[in-house]
């Protein structure tokens, strides 16, 4: 324990040493890290053909692994054409309704109470705060909401309604600009990365998407750049084989960016609309990964611009949410954000902070399991579906 | 934003100087603070009203108002009361009589029980166990594949008859599986479950189905630690539901503060049994209640920051460290350099910073700071030749033109570094000469008395932090660290937390 005083010191020492020195000098003009060389080659295309999904996989060791069916995976699964994206909010709106009338409903019925005291402002503070909105925006919000009603005096249901819709209309921000950039320009196709934190559905929400943008007519090259976790490319390559997207894989505890820079390659031989990059899940916190995913991004840009970096949230982060955002936006530049499992009882609250800070907008939101439960996200429906009808 | 509680004490003590005693008052608004960053760390708000209850309560008794300081006495009874709550009955893996043991992992998507289930086998194999890992997550697509290989890495076997991806039924795989074990005396079995929401009846009804086929010995609820106010809902429904014997924290080594943690043992009073620390299956450990007790708190505290030492390094790294310190003049920018990559290593240098007692004030500086920077720092030295690095004395401005053009900065960046350099090294020797780092050769309690401050040292109350305002703070006399309520570390005393804060010094 001793020697790990000693580390204290030190901390505080290159603290004072380069940081504290630091503040005294003019910032370097964006001298840039130094250029990141290429990759090599593009090695022989790791594409494999559809329906080799799975195969070839660690079978044997100390397992007692009955063999792996692949008869049923060799034969080449039909390729379902997926349903056209437009609308799906809307069809997905009972759901949405489902998970989160308990919040607009709460505050629907505390507002419209005769009067108004500390007690109900508090309920109404309560109902924002276990929605995960966080202590802060919550007071902000209930701040406005109180303006509001001295100004507005006698409240009609459907003023309330108005009024709190009015609210969190504007705490989402309706006005920020959700459109996916997935259209190819001229022979570049559109680059979307998709990076977060592990265990928010990185790899389903690729998955989802390559299909909705298939189902709208565009051609989609897969990237599975997460060489780390187990499967997490024979994850991908199933979801591109249901779909028919060609997916780029590399070898497990490869090199992320090589694959990354393939599928970009890939992207642009094969004329496709748009190349997904699916990447290993990393903490914000750990430093290495969080450079190697940097790293990603810059080597795709040496083939083609990146259109979008897509930060997976889970609706049941909770305040860590913000600080994963804030991170990633540091490292990536976050374009939008895609936030899954918002059909469970979680309310996805945390997303109302993010947005505020750091002004990047959601843009898709997962509602399921389902193939097709991804919609992308659109305030009014989402704030309507928030109220109950 | 991401102010500890520390911090927010800190203000408000600072207006209870010369009380000896704490009113109503008082307590309501420390307990206020004490209900915010408990939200803040994610515990849920029907938890954290009956715990802040349960603190007014005890604060109000006599213990506190017979206290010497009893506004740190309420922190302390928040501590300790969230220590009990937390480790209130810990308990170790109930083996079955005739194996096999059956262990069943159950939790919403991503919490990790996959990866889990993996880490779970590997230390029981380490305990001399045989595990046999079940695949029941026939759901996800490549599930299956990925217990296989998780399983591959952590050496056990797996049974997974089922591809998956859909196909099979996993009340069936489950059922299997047990006769498997016996028939191939594997003494534990885990059988690993699809993730599911806890409002999904038909897929809750399946787990239910799972657990009456295998009548498991533990069932696990897997939780991931950065899980919001919706970790109530979410365990109350899964123990309905499925009902489970202990919990598991995972993802641990981010920075969320783990409020969950407390909201599951409160409100389904299931106790947690281990902590999951990394991606790697070795990353696996016991629950500690009074660790995870100090970071739902954040009290920013040193132990926190030891421990996250003590996880990058090992003993004799770190001692190798210190020793270096103790020399004093022999410390060159070499040695420098090498520490400053350690540091690196340990994570982000604002959380690390964060973490310093006395830092909360200057939380907005520290937002500025950026690990580029060190990078810069870095590239500085690796420009200066040995002979340089060695003696920075002999930098001349000849020298300081080459190392700017080396490292890519401007010449006022290069002698500001060395400077410091100079400046950093007058410090330690001062530290070592008056002081002696604590632990380190030499005695401590003689030598205190030689500095200039020992007067402050009674009371080790936050709020005297809150008196040394950042700028203000001309030597290391004006700044004493406040102890936190966790432990009695003290910094070293050559360390000046308002060095730091150079923009408003100089």
């Amino acid at each position: 324990m001793d020697g790990y005083l000693g580390i204290i010191v030190i901390v505080a020492l290159v603290a004072v040493l380069a940081v504290g020195g630091l503040f005294l000098l003019f910032r370097p003009k964006a001298k840039d890290l130094p250029p990141v060389e290429a990759p090599p080659e593009p090695r022989a295309p790791g594409v494999e053909e559809p329906g080799k999904a799975g195969l070839g996989e660690q079978d044997g060791g100390t397992t007692t692994t009955l063999p792996p069916p692949a008869e049923e995976l060799l034969k080449p699964p039909a390729i379902e054409v997926p349903p056209p994206s437009a609308g799906r909010m809307v069809r997905l709106r009972s759901r949405l309704a489902r998970s989160q009338s308990a919040l607009g409903k709460g505050l629907l019925e505390l507002l419209s109470r005769d009067r108004l005291d500390d007690d109900v402002w508090d309920e109404i503070e309560e109902i924002l705060i276990t929605a995960d909105v966080g202590v802060a925006p919550t007071r902000a919000m209930v701040e406005d909401l109180r303006t509001k009603v001295k100004v507005l005096g006698t409240r009609s249901p459907e003023e309330v309604r108005g009024m709190l819709r009015e609210e969190l209309l504007a705490q989402i921000a309706p006005d920020l600009d959700r459109t996916l950039h997935t259209r190819a320009h001229g022979e570049r196709p559109a680059v979307v990365l998709v990076v977060g934190v592990n265990g928010t559905g990185k790899t389903t929400t690729t998955g989802k998407l390559a299909r909705a943008l298939i189902g709208d007519g565009n051609k989609v090259v897969l990237g599975a750049a997460d060489t780390f976790r187990a499967a997490a490319t024979d994850q991908l390559q199933t979801w591109g084989d249901r779909v028919g997207a060609a997916v780029v894989r590399g070898p497990e505890g490869g090199d992320p960016a090589s694959v990354a820079f393939d599928a970009v390659a890939k992207g642009i031989e094969d004329k496709v609309d748009t190349v997904i990059v699916d990447t290993a899940g990393r903490l914000h916190t750990k430093t290495g990964l969080m450079d190697e995913l940097g790293k990603v991004k810059r080597v795709i840009e040496k083939r083609a611009m990146v259109d979008e970096v897509l930060l997976v949230l889970d609706a049941t982060t909770g305040q860590n949410g913000m600080r994963q955002a804030q991170v990633f936006a540091e490292v990536v530049n976050v374009t939008g954000i895609a936030l899954t499992k918002l059909d469970g009882t979680a309310k996805g609250g945390i997303v109302i902070s993010v947005q505020r800070e750091l002004g990047v907008p959601v843009k898709l939101v997962g509602l399921g399991e389902g193939p097709d439960d991804l919609a992308p996200f659109d305030p009014e429906v989402f704030v309507d579906a928030l109220l109950g009808d | 934003m991401f102010e500890t509680l520390s911090d927010r004490l800190t203000s408000v003590f600072s207006s209870l100087r010369s009380k000896g005693r704490l009113s109503d008052a008082d307590i309501d608004a420390t307990c206020r603070e004490i209900r915010i960053a408990l939200l803040e760390a994610d515990v849920a708000l029907p938890v954290v009203k009956d715990f802040v209850a349960r603190v007014k309560e005890r604060a109000r008794g006599a213990e506190v108002s017979q206290a010497l300081n009893p506004a740190q006495q309420v922190v302390k009874i928040v501590n300790d009361e969230l220590i009990e709550i937390l480790g209130g009955e810990t308990r170790r893996l109930r083996y079955a009589k005739t194996p096999p043991t059956v262990i069943m992992l159950a939790g919403l998507q991503g919490s990790g029980k996959t990866t889990l289930a993996g880490k779970l086998a590997k230390w029981l194999r380490d305990q001399g166990h045989a595990p046999l890992l079940v695949a029941c997550d026939l759901q996800r697509p490549n599930a299956v594949q990925q217990l296989s290989v998780v399983a591959e890495r952590a050496e056990v076997a797996v049974y997974a008859p089922e591809p998956g991806n859909g196909v099979g039924d996993p009340v069936a795989v489950a059922r299997q599986s047990i006769d498997h074990a016996r028939r191939q005396q594997y003494d534990v079995v885990i059988v690993d479950t699809a993730g599911r929401l806890g409002i999904d009846q038909e897929l809750m009804r399946q787990a239910a189905d799972i657990r009456d086929a295998i009548s498991p010995d533990e069932v696990l609820f897997v939780v991931d630690a950065m899980i919001g106010q919706d970790a109530v809902t979410t365990a109350q429904a899964f123990m309905d539901g499925v009902g489970f014997d202990g919990v598991v924290l995972t993802k641990l080594d981010g920075d969320a503060r783990g409020g969950a943690a407390l909201s599951v043992r409160h409100v389904t009073g299931r106790p947690i049994m281990f902590a999951s620390t990394g991606e790697k299956l070795a990353d696996f450990d016991a629950f500690h209640p009074d660790r995870m007790a100090g970071r739902i708190l954040d009290m920013g505290d040193i132990l926190t920051l030891i421990e996250q030492a003590q996880k990058t390094f090992d003993e004799q790294e770190a001692a190798k460290m210190a020793s270096k310190l103790v020399s004093g003049d022999g410390f060159t920018l070499d040695d420098f350099l090498e520490q400053m990559m350690m540091v690196r290593r340990m994570g982000p240098i604002k959380n690390l910073l964060g973490m310093m007692p006395g830092m909360g004030q200057m939380r907005d500086q520290l937002n500025q700071v950026d690990d580029r920077d060190l990078d810069r720092i870095a590239a500085i030295i690796r420009s200066m030749t040995p002979g340089e690095r060695q003696d920075p004395k002999i930098i001349n401005g000849s020298r300081r033109a080459r190392i700017a053009g080396g490292s890519g900065v401007t010449v006022t960046e290069v002698s500001n570094l060395v400077v410091r350099f100079f400046e950093a090294q007058k410090m330690m020797k001062r530290m070592t000469q008056g002081m002696g780092i604590p632990g380190m050769p030499g005695g401590r309690k003689s030598q205190k008395a030689q500095k200039p401050k020992k007067g402050r040292r009674v009371s080790g109350d936050p709020r005297k932090a809150g008196q040394a305002k950042p700028g203000s703070g001309t030597g290391p006399e004006a700044v004493q660290p406040p102890k936190g309520v966790l432990g009695n570390l003290q910094l070293p005393p050559g360390f000046d937390p308002s060095k730091l804060n150079l923009p408003g010094q100089n």
